[in-house]
This record gives structure tokens, sequence and C-alpha cells, in this order.
């Protein structure tokens, strides 16, 4: 087949002059959209098509605007603009002619229409108004054909504010006996789904009834909405997996008719998209996922026919299989099939098993060595992409033993590679692998610092340096170390700077200039004259940016001691206090001053001191009393920058806003609608009514790979030795690998080579694998560990510190936020032996939510177990060994930390227990935080034998809090995370719980005027909108809405006026949202605004709820 | 850190803890971008020509009119510059390209990083099945001379940036019932 395409293709040329090819003869060759086409096919100059094509456009723009121009024509000036628009000029003139066109014009002329808006509109586009009442007339048509335009044209773009005009005639067409029109009604409700979630949310029985559709066709577009809705919250539909799993079945089964197929293979887009949803049924669920291992075998097997598409589907099915709840003998087959991808010949199967690879060696790091030779070869490939690709691979399988040698490749690869982009990416990891092992290998840190500076230049990400910077500075806990990796450092920028510091980028200088400004002095032979001439030097280059210059100057002034050295100082000082910039001009004048006292030089900048945190007012009120007094004195009030636009803008454009009241006129394109659609009101009175349940709708999903499940698996699978050809994982301890492989035939040179490569990469794997799968921070000397700072900082900076050592696994690091508090930090000394810590980390659904390990001053609360078991004998009677979880309900109350337990709290609710821990949990509700206050509660069996030390003593309790914040609003809040702990005789374990907060525990009252509410409502972009039910009692509904919904969600009323109401709140900490209230016809229209995207639509769900459970 | 020694002037304090004093270690990498990425999806189909002048060009995501010129170059340039040897999938700034040749025809998608590169390297491959099918035999004059009919062939393909149709009746049949109605 694509050889003919080929050779028809190829015959092209000597068909350009001849009318008589079939594709052109469906045009008269004289037409102008012919003599357009071969105008562009003789262009041979930039310049040329520029002049060709302006005057296109003026000869459309004559003709479109004539009264005389029929149908027919505008559909081919319309083409013609579409070309145009192609090349790249603007044809803004004609969008109101295709919208024109779309609405009178017939069969393919409408079709040309609607084509031509989807592609000179975007979604945002006012014009695109216009179209609802065309595609309104379209839908409602007896006419298939124009059906089916109006729902492609909805399914690719639609203004999401007129959605409600036309969802009950969507919805309507799921019941047509036509599939196309079927299918393409489900493909315009994902649309619908995809920009506002909300408006669909009562069809989702409908969506299953398209997802059983006897069509095959009408069940894939299903699967749309099914992924994506899977991909947000997938414990909703996990029932649903016995139906994937069948479908799939099915497809596999070859049950499609033929016209499915593609090159005999039935469905395969259909097959990957089915393999993508169980993959997200089945994550860290085994129950979920042995639903599914016959089918993932089947399509194992299926696919033994030698096709790109095959292997295809193969990929996704690997990635799928190494996804969810593993299954030894499917890993093993899975394995096997990367094995072929990687071997192959084809370099696009190569390339896609390198990918595959990569997805799985953050599970199983294990499978990187059994293909350590394919990927060295790769390595030397010389198709770059591959290179790449394998070096991503590298990336994830870096340890402490292998590190140099990978760094080593990325910096080889950053000197050949072009790419903007690739450097910036590689760059930034080649820096978190040496910041990661830096103290390791001193000069190699330094030397691999150095390197990427000079080859990232300025491009870099500006945190490198400073991360940088700010390890040099905090140093490690060895004193001496410190000194020598500093002294390192120096020694290495001496000679750079003597050489031609002219070529190496900013960054890099500036980051020079620091150190050699602090640290210089630690190399006794060097004279602090010799340095301060030739940081001069850097400053007298012609391409040293201001910055750099200001950074040189800083160090200058550091070093500047007097004497011999003062002439140069002086002379710098004197060029640059007179400098344009007044940045420099001060850095020149704080050089000359304490160049010349050196008392003063010595106290403001002591050589070798301690950094120190430094504490800054970032509110600035040390400049209040300016401010008042300049105030007083008759000065504006300050306004921030975007208000001060906006306020531009309005005077300068006309004002759409009714005067006076600065309050938003609701719905104001409701009036079209109104006129246009009947139904429109009657619509979304179903939405607001009982018909809107939400209920169960997560809009969070975790994303830890398997965490504690997976373990026995790994313990297992490492005893295996690794690989057929050799083991040189196991030479981590350090064996040599010629010792190693004596057995082997003699192997040439340049395999040995390689083999001695692979033996650096790969080494250390199989020691490690469990230790990086499952997501924990490597342990890593004492010494690697950042000095703490204060007592506040603490906590977070092990927290970062965490994350970004267990970089092997980044899916589960990334969101493994939080805390790894040590809850027995006070007596830790004195039971160093036998303590059993308690590790808590909190982890967030999502990334929606964002923990703060506040304080965990856990010390246990009442310490007396004795006291507590009387209690629970008198409550329980049979005594706490039997019923420990009474003592939970009895007692936890107690355990409220006392500043928390004068405020309400939500009811303690048990998260989940084992046999030694019990799990409990509430919410604080504070004025400006939430708390989670997490109750640990050892029920351990053995009362008498307690476990020692004063965490937690058997039937005694830890009290852990939290403050969260919302980072993405969502209906409900889910915060997940794990305890670990360890018992007495040495084996830790790990309890994960999870723990819903409504959204609404997370909403303040906000206190602004009128006025504020007004500037703040034009400024903020996230909006939505619904018809609520009013409350009907003697009283006003509208006070008596806005009363209820302030009682249950903390809304504060800022003023109702007549028949409207202005009402805002807060997200915590500082997000606002406003309403806007609205009684018409019986209901409450709603408006809610916010900056924050989703939280208006989360905030409308739980008004509705609110109101509903009245 | 010595910039706090530098108390008394607290500008500069300011100054110098923005640049490179106080940030907080660097973050693994940022779990809030990662979202928007994370939908996997085409993100544009590109018909160009050897000659690396456009033929065909249907954005998913929105990209404005006159960066479209220098995005275009840019993916002719990377993707004439390769071998037949070599692979047919290319890195691009934070996505990938998958091309495939027919003649001096190029066929270029642009997807994010999560998607199946091979599925889409037969997608063009299908999508082209199709145009023969409907063209019989189609050549590069066929895709200029109807441009409209080839977006709306691709319209029934792709949407949104998601494959919704890959039964070749099944995408045609539109089109094939207006052709009908034209002609009659």
């Amino acid at each position: 087949m694509s050889d003919v395409v080929e050779k028809t293709l190829t015959a092209l040329p000597s068909l350009l002059s001849l009318d008589s090819h079939p594709g052109s003869a469906k045009l008269s060759s004289t037409s102008k959209l012919g003599n357009l086409i071969r105008g562009i096919t003789e262009l041979t100059s930039k310049h040329e098509e520029e002049k060709l094509i302006q005057h296109e456009l003026l000869a459309i723009k004559e003709q479109v605007s004539s009264p005389n121009t029929t149908m027919r024509q505008m559909k081919e000036l319309m083409v013609r603009s579409i070309y145009c628009e192609m090349l790249g000029y603007e044809a803004s003139f004609s969008y109101i002619h295709a919208i024109k066109l779309a609405q009178q014009g017939t069969v393919l002329e409408k079709r040309v229409g609607y084509l031509a808006v989807s592609l000179f509109l975007n979604e945002s586009h006012e014009l695109l108004l216009l179209l609802v009442n065309t595609v309104l007339k379209d839908l409602q048509s007896t006419n298939l054909i124009e059906v089916c335009m109006a729902l492609t044209v909805v399914s690719q773009m639609f203004p999401k504010d007129m959605i409600p005009a036309i969802l009950p005639l969507v919805e309507e067409k799921l019941n047509h006996p036509k599939e196309i029109i079927r299918r393409k009604a489900v493909l315009a409700l994902y649309k619908f789904y995809l920009i506002a979630p909300n408006q669909v949310q009562h069809i989702h029985n409908k969506f299953r009834k398209a997802l059983c559709d006897k069509d095959p066709g009408v069940m894939t577009a299903s699967l749309h909405i099914y992924l994506q809705m899977i991909q947000e919250n997938p414990e909703a539909y996990k029932d649903l997996t016995p139906s994937f799993v069948t479908i799939l079945k099915q497809v596999v089964g070859g049950k499609l008719p033929m016209d499915f197929n593609y090159h005999t293979v039935p469905a395969p887009w259909l097959q990957i998209q089915l393999l993508r949803i169980l993959s997200l049924l089945g994550k860290n669920d085994q129950s979920t996922s042995e639903v599914m291992y016959e089918v993932l075998d089947e399509s194992l097997q299926r696919a033994e026919m030698n096709h790109n598409i095959t292997y295809a589907i193969l990929y996704e099915c690997v990635k799928c299989i190494y996804t969810i709840h593993p299954k030894s003998d499917l890993l093993e087959k899975a394995a096997k099939c990367i094995g072929n991808f990687v071997l192959s010949p084809k370099i696009n199967l190569k390339y896609l098993g390198l990918k595959a690879l990569t997805y799985v060696v953050q599970q199983d790091p294990k499978l990187a060595l059994q293909h350590q030779m394919t990927i060295i070869e790769c390595l030397d490939h010389p198709d770059l992409i591959i290179k790449r690709e394998t070096l991503e691979l590298l990336f994830r399988i870096t340890n402490g033993q292998n590190v140099t040698v990978i760094v080593e490749k990325m910096l080889e690869f950053l000197c050949i590679s072009e790419d903007d982009h690739t450097t910036i990416d590689l760059v930034g990891k080649v820096a978190e692998l040496a910041e990661k092992y830096p103290l390791k290998y001193n000069e190699w840190f330094i030397e691999t610092m150095n390197t990427v500076f000079s080859l990232g230049g300025d491009m870099m990400q500006p945190d490198i340096p400073n991360s940088f910077l700010k390890l040099l500075s905090e140093g490690f806990d060895s004193v001496e170390e410190d000194r020598k990796l500093r002294l390192f450092a120096v020694n290495s920028y001496i000679p750079l700077l003597r050489g031609e510091p002219g070529k190496l980028p900013q960054r890099f200088l500036q980051v020079i200039s620091w150190v050699l400004g602090e640290y210089s002095h630690l190399r006794e032979d060097l004279e602090p004259a010799e340095v301060l001439s030739l940081l001069a030097k850097l400053l007298d280059m012609k391409n040293s940016s201001s910055e750099t210059k200001s950074w040189v100057l800083m160090a200058m002034t550091k070093l500047c001691k007097g004497g011999a050295d003062a002439s140069v100082t002086q002379e710098v000082s004197e060029t640059y206090s007179s400098s344009l910039d007044t940045v420099l001009r001060q850095r020149a004048h704080e050089l000359q001053y304490l160049s010349q006292d050196p008392e003063l030089r010595a106290r403001v900048l002591p050589r070798g001191a301690k950094p120190e945190t430094l504490e800054v007012d970032s509110s600035l009120s040390f400049l209040d009393r300016f401010v008042s007094e300049a105030l007083a004195a008759g000065a504006a009030p300050y306004k921030p920058p975007h208000q001060r636009q906006e306020e531009l803008d309005q005077s300068k454009a006309l004002s759409l806003e009714p005067y006076g009241l600065s309050l938003p006129i609701s719905m104001s394109s409701c009036s079209i609608t109104d006129r246009q659609s009947p139904t429109l009101l009657s619509m979304s009175s179903g939405l607001s009514g009982d018909t809107l349940k939400l209920d169960g709708i997560k809009r969070v999903w975790g994303r830890e790979g398997y965490l504690a499940q997976r373990e026995p698996v790994e313990e297992a699978a490492q005893v295996e030795v690794p690989s057929p050809i050799q083991s040189p994982g196991r030479q981590g301890e350090g064996d040599s690998l010629h010792s190693q492989t004596p057995t082997q035939t003699p192997t040439p040179e340049p395999e040995q080579e390689k083999q001695q490569l692979a033996s650096s990469l790969f080494v250390g794997l199989a020691s490690q694998s469990s230790v990086s799968l499952m997501g924990k921070s490597e342990p890593m000397p004492q010494r690697f560990r950042r000095k703490a700072k204060g007592q506040g900082l603490g906590s977070s900076f092990i927290a970062n510190e965490q994350i970004s050592s267990s970089l092997i696994s980044p899916p589960s690091a990334v969101d493994n936020l939080l805390c790894n508090n040590l809850l027995d930090s006070n007596n830790a000394s004195e039971l160093a032996e036998q303590t059993s810590q308690l590790s808590q980390s909190l982890t967030t659904a999502n990334g929606t939510c964002h923990a703060e390990a506040e304080l965990t001053e856990s010390d246990t609360k009442g310490c007396n177990p004795a006291l507590r078991r009387d209690n629970c004998v008198v409550a329980a009677g049979p005594g706490p060994h039997n019923d420990p979880g009474r003592l939970t309900e009895v007692c936890l109350d107690s355990y409220l930390p006392a500043e928390l337990s004068g405020l309400s709290h939500s009811e303690i609710a048990p998260l989940c227990a084992n046999q030694s821990l019990n799990l409990s949990a509430c919410h604080v509700q504070k004025e400006d935080s939430l708390i989670l206050v997490v109750f640990i509660m050892n029920s351990s069996e053995s009362a008498i034998q307690q476990i020692p030390a004063g965490e937690v003593t058997s039937y005694s309790v830890a009290v852990g809090q939290y403050s969260l914040t919302v980072k993405r609003p969502a209906v409900h809040v889910e915060v997940v995370g794990t305890v670990s702990y360890q018992l007495p005789a040495g084996t830790s374990q790990s309890l994960q719980f999870s723990y819903k907060v409504p959204l609404t525990s997370f909403i303040r009252p906000f206190v602004v005027s009128t006025e504020e509410y007004g500037t703040m409502w034009l400024s903020f972009s996230h909006d939505t909108k619904q018809n609520l039910t009013l409350i009907n009692d003697n009283q006003e509904p509208l006070t008596a809405t806005l009363n209820a919904l302030k009682k249950k969600l903390q809304l504060h009323v800022v003023e109702v006026i007549g028949m409207e109401g202005i009402v805002a709140c807060r997200l915590l900490q500082d997000l606002p949202c406003l309403m806007h209230c609205r009684v018409n016809a019986g209901w409450l229209a709603v408006w809610l605004r916010s900056p924050v995207p989703d939280l208006p639509d989360c905030l409308i769900y739980h008004c509705q709820r609110a109101l509903q459970s009245l | 850190m010595w910039c706090a020694r530098l108390i008394g002037d607290l500008v500069f304090c300011i100054e110098l803890t923005g640049r490179h004093c106080c940030s907080l270690p660097r973050p693994l990498s940022d779990p809030m971008v990662k979202p928007a990425t994370d939908r996997i999806m085409i993100k544009f189909v590109l018909m160009v020509n050897r000659q690396g002048q456009t033929r065909l060009s249907r954005y998913y995501h929105s990209v404005e009119l006159s960066r479209r010129a220098a995005l275009e170059a840019d993916v002719v340039r990377y993707c004439l510059s390769r071998k037949k040897d070599q692979c047919s999938f290319v890195e691009y700034k934070d996505f990938k390209l998958v091309y495939r040749q027919y003649a001096a025809l190029y066929i270029v998608v642009g997807i994010t990083d999560s998607e199946n590169e091979l599925s889409i390297y037969e997608l063009v491959h299908n999508f082209v099945e199709v145009l023969d099918k409907y063209f019989s035999r189609v050549s590069e004059l066929d895709i200029m001379f109807n441009l409209d009919r080839v977006h709306i062939i691709l319209d029934e393909m792709i949407q949104n940036g998601h494959i919704v149709e890959t039964n070749k009746s099944r995408i045609l049949a539109p089109l094939t019932t207006i052709d009908k109605m034209v002609d009659s």
C-alpha cells in the first residue's frame, strides 16, 4: 500500500502542470483557488510568498463583503483564507463570514463553514457565541448529516457558558438509532466534561449506557471519558474493571467486525486505550489487578505478529503489567518482551524498548542488569535520541557507586548536544546527581560542577548555582571536610581566571567571585592582592554583565585589606562610584569605605563566620511610620500594579459594568441564551435539583508506586542471580570484574572495555534495589546530612532532603511530601539502644494538599498506663486486653493537645489498625488554619512487657499535629500518610492511612468592603455559574438562603442590595473566592469567581449540598 | 551567611537573600507542573514537503498564529536533517515529534512525552491509507486541491488531541455522504 502511495507522490512534479489528474479534476483549472495553489507551488522565496498572499488577502477581503457573493463562492473564499492562515498570515476579517457560511450554507458549504470556524477561532474567542444558534438549529435538523456536523464542531470547541443551552439536545442524541450520531454525542459530552465537568455530573449513568452500547464505535468513544474520570478518581470506577476486561478480551479475541482491523490486528488503538485504563485501575490494588492478569497474559501472547502496531500494543501492555499489582510470571514475560524490543535491529523498536525499560527500572532496577550490554551499546549509538533515552534510563539507576561514570556519560552528551532544551534538562540532572553525592568525592564534585557551569552557561536553572553555593557555605558536619572542599574549589578557580575568563558564562563568573571572596584565604600561598587583581580583570571585560560586576565588587570588598592592594581597590571603587547603575555604585561605595576602615570591615564581614539565619521582615513593617507620615502629608495610597493597570484600562476602554454599584450584573451572556433557547432555565433547574449527585466523587488520586506492598516481591527477587552473563551487581561489595568472570571465553579488547564500563555503570544495583524501590531515602552517612538550622526550620529541611535523595523513584518521592518526625527525640539519648522509632510521613494525593509538620512535641501524653487501664475497665468491662477499641473512643478526646481542646473538632474517626497500632484522626478548625490531629495508639497486647522508652508505651497514645493547606482545590481533600515504626524486636513496619477532609473545612469568612469586592471581582479569572434552590420560608428568600450558606459554609455576606447579594470567602490561607447571587425566576443564580482554578467549581458543589440538606 | 552580617543596610540584605543565600534545596521536580503534561495527547499534525512548505497544519492546543511559522520551520529542520536509518522520533522542546515520509511529503505529529510513539507512527500510516482510499491513489496535489476534505477526514480521526476513530469506512462515511448529496 505505502509503495503505491510513494509512487504516486514521486510522480507529483510531472503532474503539476497537468490538469487531468483526478485530484485537481474536482476543481476547475481556472478557479481562483487553483490559481492560488499554483502560485504557492511556484514560490521560490519568502518575499514572493508574502507578496502573493497579501495580494490574495486583499482580493478575498473585497469579495467576502460583497452582497453578491454566493455561498458556493464563499466556500471557496474560506478555503483560500484557510490557506493564507496556514502560511501564517492572519485573515481575521473572514472569521465572521465563516460563521455565516456555517449558518446559511448547505451540506458541503456548511461543513466548510464549520471547519473554517474550528480552524480560525480558539476556544475563548468571543465570536464563538454567534455559532451557538446555528449549532442549536442543526442539532434539531432532520438531516442527519447536519446533526453530524453540529456534533463534530461541538466536540471540537464550544463556549463553556453556553453548554446548558444545548446539553439536553446532545443528551437526547445518545438514544439515536444511528451509531454515528450516538458516537458523536458521546464525544461532545466528553468535550463538555473536559471544559466544565460539573455540567455533566448528572449523566454519568448515561456514560455507562454508552459503554455498554451494542456498537463498538460508541463504546470506544465512551472510553475517552472513562480514561479521564478514572485518572481523576480511580476508586469510583473499580466496579467497571470486569467490563473493561471483558471488552479487551473480546477485542483481542477478534470478536469485532473486520473493518476495525488495522493490518489484521483488531482495533489496536482501542486495545491501547483499554490497557491504559486497566493500568490506572489496577495500580496499588491487588484484588482489582487479579481480575486482569488473564487478559494481560493473553494480550502478550497474541502479539506474535511482526508488525509495528503489535509492538505498540505490547509496549502498553508491559507498562500496564509493571504498574498494577505485580504477578511474578507476568513480570517475567513482560521482561522478556522488553528484551525483544531492546535487542531489535529496528531502531524505532529499540527506542521504545529503552523507554519501557526506563519506566520499568523505577519499579525494578534489577532489570537493567539483564540488558546492560545493550544499554552500553545504545550509549554509543550514532542516533542522538537513542543516546538521550539511554541517559534518561541511567539517570534513574544512579547510586553512590556508579554516579561518577553516569555523570561522565551525561557530560559527554552535553558537549555534543546543540538543543537548548536538552542542555537545560541534562545540566539540571547532572547538578542534581552531583549534589546528591557531594562529599564522597570532593574533587569530583567541584570538577563536575565546574563543567556544569561552563556547559550550562546562562541557560540553566538559576537555582543550580544557588544551591551549589548554599551547599558550599553551609558545609557538612565535618569541619575538615568543609575546608578541603572549599579549598579545592578555590584551587580550581584560580587557574580558570588566569586563563581566559572571558569565555566563561556569567553565572559561572558570579559563582567564582563569591567563592573567592569567601574562601580564598584558605589557600595560604595565595596573596589577596593577586586574587584582587584577577577579579579586577573581570570588571574590565567587555561582556561582563552588571550583575556579574556587582558580585565581583562584593567579593573584592571581602578581600581588600589595605596596604599593597589598596591601589587596585581604590581605582576600581573610583571608576564605579560614578556608575549609572545604582547597584554598582552602591557596591563601589561600600568597597571604598570598608577598605579604608579595617575595623568596620572586620565587624561587618567577619571571616569564616558561621552562617546565620536571616530574618527578613517581608511585610516591611518598619516602613509603616514613613508611610503614615507620607499619607498624612497627602500622598496617594499605594495600589498594586495590576490594580493600577486595570484602572488605566477601565478609564480607556468602554465600561461594560453598570454605573454606581461596582457589582457585576449577573450572567451577562444569559440574555442571549434566553432568547434563543427556552430550554435553558429548565435545564439549569435540572442541574441544581436532586439529580446532581456528587457523592463519592473525589478529585484526588494517589500516585505513589508500590510502596509497602512490593516489599516481599523485591526481597525475593534479590536472591536470584541477576543475569546469565555476569553479575557485576554483586561486585558492589568489592570484587573486581575479572575475578568474577573467569569462566567466560576470553573477550576481544573493545568488548572487554564495554564490560568494564558495564561493571562500573551497574554496580550496586542489585544490592540497593529494594532501597530505591521503597521510595525511602538512601541510607546516607551522617556527614552528608545537612545541618538542620533552628527548630522551626528543621523538619521541613529534612523533608526536602529526603525528597532529593530518593531520586530513583521520583513518582513516589515527589508526592512523598513530608516530615520525618522522630517522635522520641527527647529520650533518644538515654534509650538509644532500645528505642522504637516512629516516623510518620504524610503524602497528599495528587498534590492537592500540602501539609506542614507544625510540631510534634509528642512525648506521649499521660504516660501512666495504669490509669488508662482503669478507665477502660470502668468503661468497657472486659478489660483492656480484649477491647482496645473501646479505649480509643473513651479516651482519645482527652489527648487533644491543650491548645486545641477549646476549639471545635470533627468526630475522632478511626483510620486503620493492626495488631500493634491503632490510628485515629480528627481535624480542628482554627481561625487561620486547619489542624489535622493524628492519634497513634499502641494497642499492643503485651501490657506488662511494655515497649521500652518514652515514646509509645503500651496502651498509650502519641499525638501528631499537622497544619494542612490546600494547593489545588477538590471537593474532598484526601490526606494519605504512612506511619512507620519499629518494634523492639527490630522489625520495622509501616501502616498506611488516608483521611478525607471536605473542602468546606478550609473555608473561612473573608471580610471585604463592597468597593474592594468590586475591584477583586474584575481581577479574578476562573469562574463558574449555576442556579441554586432558594429557601422559601416566610422570611425574605434571598436573605434566608444567604444566611443558611453563611452558617453552613462560613461565608461572609458583604452586602445585600434588593434582589442581589454579594458574598466572600477565602480558602486557607489566603485564596479568595467571591460569590455573586441574584434571585431570578424562583432560583438563585450564583456566579463564583476566584483566582484559583477549580475553587469555584468545588465550592458550588458544597453550596448545593448545603442547601439540599436543609 | 555573610550577607546577614550587613544587616545595617536592609535593602542590600533582601536583595542578596533573593539571589543566593536562603533558597531551600531544589525539589526534584515540581509536582504542580506535572499534571499539565500528564494528559496524553497529540499536540499537532503537520504535512510539509521537502522544500519546507506547509501543506496542512492542525493544532490541538492553542498556538498563536505568529508563532506557528517558527515552530513549523523548526519541525521541518529537525525532520529533514534526519537520515533514513535513524529513529522516526525526535525530541523537540518538551515534547516529541513522530514523523513519517511519503515521497517528498512528510507527515509530522507532535505528541506529549507520555504518548506511545509507535502507535502514533502507525496512526499516520492509517491516515495516509484513508486518504489513499478516498482519493484513490493520493498525491501531494490532491491534498493541496482538497485541503478542506483532508481536514474533514482528519477531524473524524483526531479530536481534542485524542484518537477518536480509526475504522477506515467509518472515517469516510460522513464525507462520502456529503459528496453524494452535492452530486445529486
